[in-house]
């Protein structure tokens, strides 16, 4: 299979080493040192895409980062596919299967682009939202069928084999670049001793110098690039990462590295020693100061049907050429604005007329041009066009001629005779944009430089710019810039600043470039072949001059209407182009104009650098209570609470069941439910929060954070509390127990225990500093064991030496002792509206005594239950659950709980004066109630909205909601808590429930407590 | 992500450590009851939106669990001193560049922690 494109000789390539690959499931060869897209050129491919709009056939344009078109699909496998990859960017490796990305069916056959040949001026900016607004509720439905349309790449199926790693890690100095300024900077901040770490994104480092016709020391530059590279690897001060993009640079010198360390072995990560290596590594870098040595992107022209394959920029045809040995043409005309440009021209001429390439002509854009490059040209014979420029590419799947005619820059118009020139490749160039994505990042805006003719970074504390990335090209001035970055940084970092010695490089002289963006063409822009400005997103000239018209006149709006520089582009190539071509439209300049921000990513990152190894197992973490095993044992079904792990329910085998078939949820609930009603349960309650609190005002500050009082609280006692932000809303409620005088333990509820106690320090810290009072968590110290139900007291008596007597530990007392022969404090609380006990040891003893009550309990039909019973437990006796019968909206007096309300305690505790603001005295607003449904079978769903009048035209009037519901077994009916605006004077009314499924039920307003209301059961 | 010196570790860590508790300096009135509603509810709701210095209450979360608070700048980001409760900030709207050798201090101590010469 040959390679019509391939020099003979030339190139940073092995030829020795052939490489084979399918594209579109044709098989072609390459060599090592190719990427897919030098090796696509080789094979005279020219149509790697379909357009993202318009469907057009799209060639490679670039070599690096910045291409546009060439963005594939790879993977032969389905976990191997990784879509959104750049050819230019992906090294060649043996087997390499790349698919276009659009395209249907093929991407030689477009059946699309039918659209785009007729559709052109049928499908302006803004032509799906013109088009596809009416009906709305069709939207959804076009949305699917353009998604598939556009077409960007898929992700896989199935699930990812790779491992990808996160390190996180600290320099003196980061060098982003490995190009002439990036290894200068580097050798100078690394000589003075600082740490450095020195990232490029490409397979080798180099940069520019991989491609330069220019000596370093009168030898070719990649040998000076290669010592340089050898004197870094060889200082421990050094960290040296190819293949390594900094994609993101966020605040404070963070930069996250994305080094992919097998990508360009095969599509997964090969074994090495049997073992699967990591396949990329993000590295999370805080960094003294940053060195950016981007580099520049060169700016294609934009000309009409400039992005017919075979239009490249002209940069790129150099680095084909002297880094690949790949020519992706036979005739050139090249379409400059500058001097460096010219040597794509030289080097096709010097390097292809072996294998027959010629170079048709140079139209350039400047009147009398006299550089050292044009000389040069001129000398070859070369023609040289002066004044002019390529305003038209002719050609279908392939450029096949060049229209040049003279323009006139100031009045943007085509003077002269048009002159048709057959060729087959058109390189352009309309300069050289540093690259400021990273420095824009952070938030800085760039400058405009009209000597340069474009935007340098405006840069943060910390960072500095070096080389092409402040606009500075000649190689001799771009070391210099490089050593005198790198020396500043190291010493600003504290180190001593060292001298590197540079190689000599001969000075050329430029002459000066002319502003050319947009080229005029000899019909207005809008009536023109198309000129393409963003070539990833098909955005024209004429689509950026109709927003303008239609009223965009920010950059920022006119982006966003043609989705210029959006997704993976970001505006690489285009950008600068599209606010020239927004800038001639309204009559202003581009700093005028101004630019727009690039946010990260820098390229693509995959899915799984980002998560690192923090998926599957190791997603969250998991809390387990000291009773976990236990819980497994007994075949528990488990509920996420925060971070915990807890028991939901216990279900057990059917009584009689042939195949040991278990329970359902709501037979297991029913009947846990009625051993804790009937006999005894037991709750594994170690995940409430404790908040051991200390200090001799640990009374007054329980005064101030809670809604009751508390200063008369007995040691032994325990009493229930409200707790409300300043906005008078509950937030938090649980019991505290008095230990001793200056001591007390606060509970709270699971979800809460870690915002109570920040909130807890948050007022002694900033608000009240003066009260001697410290805060602890000892929520992992005990294990808490609730043992409730009418047998609850036997069989504590049969485990614990505490003095059960009714008379002698009353309700909300708390007594210490032992049970089961551990040392336990034991409280006489209730969650259930049972007798109740809840015993708390030392976390390692749970297991034990969980054991040794079970061991006890079973004459008296000791029953474990999960948080569903302890849900519907506590709702039948109308206990609220802060988040859940509350959500920031609600007061304690919206609860019914003013019994919890100390109004005349002598300190303004937190929410007191809210409650008498106007909005948190109005009678009507949501008040907690009971609802019965009239049905007994139904069990209302939670979060249902409530309505007083079900005949109400629509929209109905809502007057409440649903916050707790379930079947009670007690009752062998549903039930429900609601809250229902000024609900606490409507006991008896009947209200409607409106359901997607088109019924309505009704209930009935009714006391949220629906057993027991007198609460004798507790006090058995 | 930020880097925050916490001033009572005397360190400088990442925010993943900390918590952001909003405005700073927001004392509650020392008598509630005694305060009209307006006041109340400017108290409760109503925060500073500056472009430029702010000054913010984080607290340590995950580290020392101490409140304390920072002076940023909302444009740039960058964090220009953070100071422990009761203490003043050096760096206000008025005197953006620092008011007092304190501030030199200040930004001194997170220079040597940084291991950087300002």
């Amino acid at each position: 299979m040959s390679q019509p494109n391939r020099l003979g000789q030339g190139g940073r390539i092995d030829r020795a080493h052939t490489l084979t690959f399918t594209f579109n499931g044709k098989r072609f060869q390459g060599h090592a040192g190719d990427t897919l897209a030098s090796a696509l050129l080789a094979n005279g491919v020219d149509i790697v895409n379909r357009s993202f709009k318009y469907s057009r056939p799209r060639g490679i344009v670039a070599a690096g980062a910045e291409e546009p078109n060439a963005v594939v699909q790879l993977g032969s496998t389905e976990a191997g596919q990784v879509p959104n990859v750049r050819a230019t960017q992906q090294a060649l490796f043996d087997g390499l299967e790349a698919r276009s990305t659009n395209g249907w069916p093929n991407v030689q056959r477009d059946m699309m682009s039918l659209v785009g040949k007729l559709g052109g001026k049928f499908m302006p900016p803004g032509f799906y939202y013109k088009t596809f607004m009416a009906p709305a509720s069709l939207w959804m439905t076009y949305e699917k069928f353009i998604r598939k349309g556009a077409g960007m790449g898929r992700s896989p199926a199935e699930n990812d084999p790779d491992i990808y790693d996160h390190l996180h890690q600290h320099c003196d100095v980061l060098v982003v670049g490995a190009g002439p300024a990036g290894l200068a900077a580097a050798l100078a901040a690394a000589s003075g001793g600082a740490r450095v770490i020195l990232v490029d994104e490409q397979e080798e480092v180099g940069g520019s110098l991989l491609d330069t016709r220019e000596t370093l020391d009168g030898k070719p530059a990649h040998q000076w690039v290669a010592e340089a590279q050898q004197e870094l690897a060889g200082m421990d001060n050094v960290v040296l990462l190819p293949r390594t993009t900094a994609n993101g640079y966020h605040d404070h010198n963070f930069v996250t590295l994305h080094e992919r360390r097998t990508e360009h072995l095969g599509e997964t990560a090969p074994l090495l020693d049997g073992r699967r290596q990591v396949r990329s590594r993000m590295h999370r870098v805080r960094a003294g100061r940053v060195v950016l040595a981007t580099g520049t992107h060169e700016r294609p022209l934009v000309y009409a049907n400039n992005d017919v394959p075979g239009n490249l920029v002209a940069g790129a045809v150099s680095t084909y050429i002297r880094r690949y040995g790949v020519i992706p043409g036979r005739r050139l005309v090249l379409s400059t604005s500058n001097d460096h440009a010219y040597r794509a021209a030289l080097d096709w001429h010097e390097l292809g007329k072996a294998s027959g390439r010629e170079v048709v002509a140079i139209a350039d854009a400047r009147a009398n041009p006299d550089g050292e490059l044009v000389e040069q040209a001129r000398a070859l014979g070369i023609r040289i066009i002066t004044g002019s420029a390529v305003i038209e590419a002719r050609g279908d799947t392939r450029v096949s001629g060049a229209r040049v005619a003279k323009v006139d820059l100031e009045g943007f118009r085509v003077v002269g005779e048009i002159e048709t020139l057959a060729c087959d490749t058109i390189a352009s160039s309309g300069g050289y944009s540093p690259v400021i994505h990273l420095a824009s990042h952070t938030g800085g805006r760039p400058t405009w430089r009209d000597d340069l003719l474009a935007f340098v970074p405006t840069l943060v504390k910390g960072v500095s710019a070096a080389g092409g990335a402040q606009g500075i090209t000649a190689t001799a001035e771009v070391l210099a810039d490089g050593v005198a970055a790198g020396r500043q940084a190291a010493s600003d970092a504290g180190f001593e600043a060292a001298s590197v010695c540079l190689p000599q490089v001969a000075a050329r002289r430029d002459g000066v470039a002319c502003a050319l963006y947009q080229v005029p063409h000899e019909k207005a822009t809008l009536r023109a072949p198309k000129q393409f400005v963003d070539l990833q997103n098909d955005v024209t000239a004429a689509g950026i001059e109709l927003a303008t018209r239609e009223g965009f006149e920010s950059i920022e709006h006119v982006k966003r209407y043609t989705a210029m520089g959006f997704g993976t582009d970001q505006g690489k190539l285009g950008n600068i182009n599209g606010m020239a071509v927004a800038a001639r439209c309204l009559g202003k300049s581009i700093p005028e104009v101004g630019t727009t921000v690039f946010r990260p990513n820098y390229t693509p990152v995959t899915f799984g650098a980002i998560v690192g190894r923090h998926c599957g197992e190791l997603f969250d973490p998991e809390r387990h209570t000291a009773l976990h095993q236990w819980h497994l044992e007994q075949g528990a079904e488990f509920e996420e609470v925060g971070q915990w792990k807890r028991p939901w329910y216990f279900p057990q085998v059917r009584p009689g069941a042939a195949n040991s078939e278990r329970e359902s949820m709501a037979e297991a609930v029913a009947r846990e439910c009625l051993a804790v009603r009937e006999a005894v349960g037991i709750l594994d309650a170690s995940t409430l929060g404790k908040i051991d609190i200390q200090g001799p005002d640990a009374r007054e500050f329980l005064g101030r954070v809670y809604t009751n009082k508390w200063a008369k609280l007995a040691p032994g006692r325990v009493r229930y509390g409200l707790m409300c932000k300043d906005d008078g809303m509950v937030f938090d409620d649980g019991t505290t127990s008095c230990l001793g005088e200056n001591h007390f333990l606060m509970t709270t509820t699971t979800g809460g225990a870690a915002g109570v106690l920040e909130w807890l320090e948050l007022w002694h810290q900033t608000e009240w500093p003066e009260l001697q009072v410290y805060f602890t968590s000892v929520t992992d110290h005990w294990a808490t064991m609730t043992i409730t139900g009418p047998e609850a007291r036997k069989l504590l008596a049969e485990l614990s030496d505490i003095d059960l007597d009714r008379e002698a530990f009353t309700f909300m007392d708390w007594r210490e002792g032992c049970v089961a022969n551990v040392p336990a404090r034991v409280f006489r609380i209730s969650f259930t509206g049972e007798l109740a006990y809840e015993i708390n040891v030392q976390a390692n003893y749970a297991r034990h005594v969980w054991e040794a009550l079970f061991a006890h309990g079973e004459k008296y039909g000791l029953t474990p239950y999960g948080t569903e019973t302890m849900h519907v437990l506590r709702a039948e006796k109308g206990f609220i659950i802060a988040g859940q019968e509350t959500d920031g909206s609600v007061t304690p007096e919206d609860l019914g709980m003013q019994w919890c309300v100390g109004y005349d305690k002598p300190f303004s505790w937190i929410g007191q004066r809210a409650l008498t603001r106007p909005d948190t005295s109005r009678t009507d607003r949501k008040q907690l109630v009971g609802l019965k449904p009239r049905d007994p079978k139904v069990v209302l769903e939670e979060g249902a909205q409530i309505i007083l009048d079900p005949n109400h035209a629509i929209p109905m009037p809502m007057v409440g909601h649903v916050t707790s519901s379930y079947y009670s077994p007690t009752l062998d009916s549903g039930f429900a808590l609601a809250v229902v605006k000024g609900g606490q004077q409507k006991m008896g009314e009947t209200v409607y429930l409106p359901m997607a499924d088109g019924q309505t039920h009704e209930a009935d307003i009714v006391s949220p407590i629906f057993i027991d209301p007198k609460g004798e059961r507790q006090n058995v | 992500m930020f880097h925050i010196y916490c001033p009572y570790c005397g360190e400088l860590r990442e925010e993943e450590e900390f918590h952001p508790r909003g405005q700073a300096h927001l004392a509650r009135p020392a008598d509630p009851e005694a305060c009209t509603d307006e006041e109340w509810g400017d108290y409760l709701f109503f925060r500073d939106n500056p472009r430029g210095i702010h000054h913010e209450l984080w607290v340590h979360s995950v580290g020392c669990r101490k409140f304390f608070n920072i002076t940023r700048h909302t444009v740039s980001y960058e964090i220009l001193e953070t100071y422990k409760m009761g203490e003043l900030p050096s760096f206000t709207a008025e005197h953006s560049r620092g008011n007092s050798t304190e501030a030199a201090s200040r930004q001194a101590q997170v220079a040597q922690q940084a291991g950087v010469h300002v």
